[in-house]
């Protein structure tokens, strides 16, 4: 502009030069932005990646699987991963998160599933003031401190009750673990209880029926996918979850179906062992197997979880 | 004659005991109910009042600003605090321009039903479900095994990046709460209402003059609250970090991003699980939980707080 101030000419070429660079930025701009957005599916894809791209030497390598295949995983009900002749069976370690997981899932899914109604359906606002706050701070606990709190004080607090052998057990475990599931399963549950249209609950209540008949036969039912859900999102937290297992369950690599037995789980053998493996021997290959398999029981699950959410509001878009 | 006036009779009695019974199982089944909220609160309250009533004589000055003595028996968890800084500063940075950015492109330029769309909503959610051992995994085979060693023999190092640093840790952190960041953000954008986007558009601005001008101002305590959210929920995360850069005792803190560092979070498990004398440790472990414990709740409320503040705009606004 300032080269040819007077001239009609001029100013249409600098304008049509700034609208050039404008729409060049604005097109960059735009490609930046879809890269950003890719990276979330990029982090998805390279995980599925590298985790099973570690695992795979069970699958094809001879070397590796003189030492550890998928037949030698069931051949053996021992997990001994360290010694002259290691042993790696899958059997304690599935049976021991299955142990803790269900632990765990009975008193999660009640307690949260029940604290959500109570939350939606009956509490007066001074309790629901008392319970949100709870849970949020639930929520923000990080999971060493409640691996820390099963380790330290629950253990003990439950051996006196029990009178177990083992101080540190499935039940300690899964109950450690049923506190960083709650608020996971009382949340989503809370938002599927709530996005029930109040009509409904006028309709039940104008028909004679009481409170908790609504509750139970109305709001619930059309909750239904979303307690689903919530449930489902809880399981597979609970599946995945490392340090409160970690901590709390004892480690022993036992095939028992007591719960007071000392028990080790897929996700607490990879946190106890890879620290000390050795870059591609079978035992570190192994130990991606069972993140692999992790991977996909959670990925399963969350998209199981993902289905039911989208049936519910589909379900209270079309009411 | 009898038995035609006892019919109806005896209808109406059991009627009578029917809804009676049906009243007792809805009083239990609230009273259950409510007792399961309770039972949340009572938990909540026990873990918070131990922790705070073992913890707040262990965390005096010294223990904040002294490096563990005395083979972790003795001391204070400075490194642990300055490295569990250092990670999340790190973490934050790598984070929030893809986190915004991609939730950017979510709210302001994508097309629902486009598959590249479904294709990104389908991965911030499953993304959000892979539990965090796996990202420890990752971590370990993706960035030091195949991008650190991948440097080093590129740059004709020895082993410098391909191995567990601060940086690897903070990237694997980072990705792990890329939902976080994406979801906040985008619920931070829904509160801009349309007719200031189309004002600005009106006014002859383009669409990255609009996001950068109007919606990105306006969103900025949104972005804020995830970017908050993020970095309480990293400086928790163990599992993740184990393998990927966090060590068990260092006597220097970590001066480069390829340096190994101590964690609050880690320092936790080591102090509970590997000390040699549990009940002389016992202060210093309910400490380093207590000061964990604060740093995350500060965190959270900030979030809390800014996001109560969000809603009530977007309530304001419907």
């Amino acid at each position: 502009m300032s080269g040819v101030p007077n001239t009609i000419a001029g100013d249409r070429s600098t304008a049509l030069a700034r609208r050039g660079r404008r729409r060049w930025t604005e097109a960059f701009v735009s490609v930046v932005l879809r890269l950003c957005a890719f990276t979330a599916v990029a982090g998805l894809l390279l995980i599925m990646v590298f985790v099973f791209r570690e695992a795979l030497p069970i699958l094809t390598d001879p070397e590796i699987q003189r030492e550890a295949s998928i037949a030698k995983f069931f051949a053996t009900p021992l997990w001994q991963p360290v010694g002259d002749v290691p042993k790696y069976g899958l059997a304690p370690l599935l049976v021991g998160t299955l142990k803790v997981v269900m632990v765990a899932m009975l008193f999660a899914v009640p307690i949260g599933v029940l604290a959500a109604i109570f939350a939606s359906e009956f509490a007066p606002p001074g309790a629901r003031e008392a319970l949100k706050p709870a849970i949020e701070i639930l929520a923000g606990i990080p999971s060493v401190v409640l691996g820390f709190f099963a380790l330290i004080v629950m253990a003990s607090w439950l051996q006196g009750l029990t009178g177990s052998v083992s101080r540190l057990n499935a039940l300690n475990a899964g109950i450690a673990l049923a506190l960083g599931v709650i608020p996971t399963i009382f949340t989503v549950c809370e938002d599927a209880l709530r996005a029930v249209p109040r009509s409904y609950r006028e309709a039940s209540l104008a028909l004679g029926a009481s409170r908790w008949q609504t509750a139970w036969n109305v709001t619930l039912p059309a909750a239904a996918a979303g307690v689903a859900a919530g449930v489902l999102l809880g399981l597979a937290r609970a599946v995945g979850e490392t340090m409160i297992v970690l901590m709390a369950s004892g480690n022993a690599a036992l095939v028992s179906a007591s719960p007071l037995d000392s028990v080790r789980t897929l996700s607490a053998s990879i946190a106890a062992e890879l620290a000390e493996v050795v870059f591609g021997s079978a035992h570190y290959s192994v130990l991606f197997f069972l993140g692999a398999i992790l991977f996909v029981t959670t990925f399963v699950i969350n998209v199981a979880a993902g289905l039911f959410v989208e049936r519910l509001r589909r379900r209270l878009a079309g009411a | 004659m009898s038995a035609a006036a006892t019919g109806p009779l005896a209808g109406g009695l059991a009627r009578g005991r029917a809804a009676r019974r049906v009243d007792a199982a809805g009083w239990g089944f609230t009273a259950l109910s409510g007792f399961a909220a309770l039972l949340i609160v009572a938990m909540v309250a026990v873990i918070m009042g131990n922790i705070v009533w073992f913890g707040w004589r262990a965390v005096t000055w010294d223990f904040l600003v002294k490096a563990p003595a005395e083979g972790m028996t003795a001391g204070g968890i400075f490194p642990a605090i300055f490295g569990t800084a250092a990670l999340v500063v790190l973490m934050v940075v790598a984070l929030v321009p893809f986190g915004v950015g991609a939730a950017i492109y979510l709210h302001e330029y994508a097309r629902p039903e486009a598959w590249f769309t479904r294709a990104v909503r389908f991965s911030v959610n499953n993304l959000a479900g892979v539990p965090s051992i796996v990202f420890g995994l990752f971590g370990l085979g993706f960035f030091i095994q195949f991008v650190g060693r991948g440097m080093d023999r590129a740059l004709g190092l020895d082993v410098v990046w391909g191995q567990p640093s601060l940086m690897w840790a903070a990237l694997t952190l980072a990705l792990l709460n890329l939902p976080v960041v994406i979801v906040t953000t985008e619920e931070a954008l829904r509160t801009v209402g349309h007719d200031q986007r189309e004002a600005s558009l009106a006014l002859g601005a383009t669409r990255w003059q609009t996001i950068r001008n109007v919606l990105l101002p306006q969103a900025m305590p949104g972005i804020l609250t995830g970017a908050i959210l993020s970095v309480s929920r990293g400086a928790g995360e163990v599992a993740p970090i184990m393998f990927t850069g966090a060590a068990y005792f260092l006597p220097y803190l970590p001066a480069s991003p390829t340096d190994q560092f101590m964690e609050l979070g880690y320092h936790v498990f080591v102090l509970a699980t590997q000390s040699p004398d549990v009940d002389q440790t016992r202060p210093l472990l309910y400490g380093t939980v207590l000061v964990l414990l604060l740093l995350t709740f500060a965190l959270n409320l900030t979030a809390i707080l800014l996001r109560a503040r969000l809603r009530a705009r977007l309530a304001g606004r419907s």
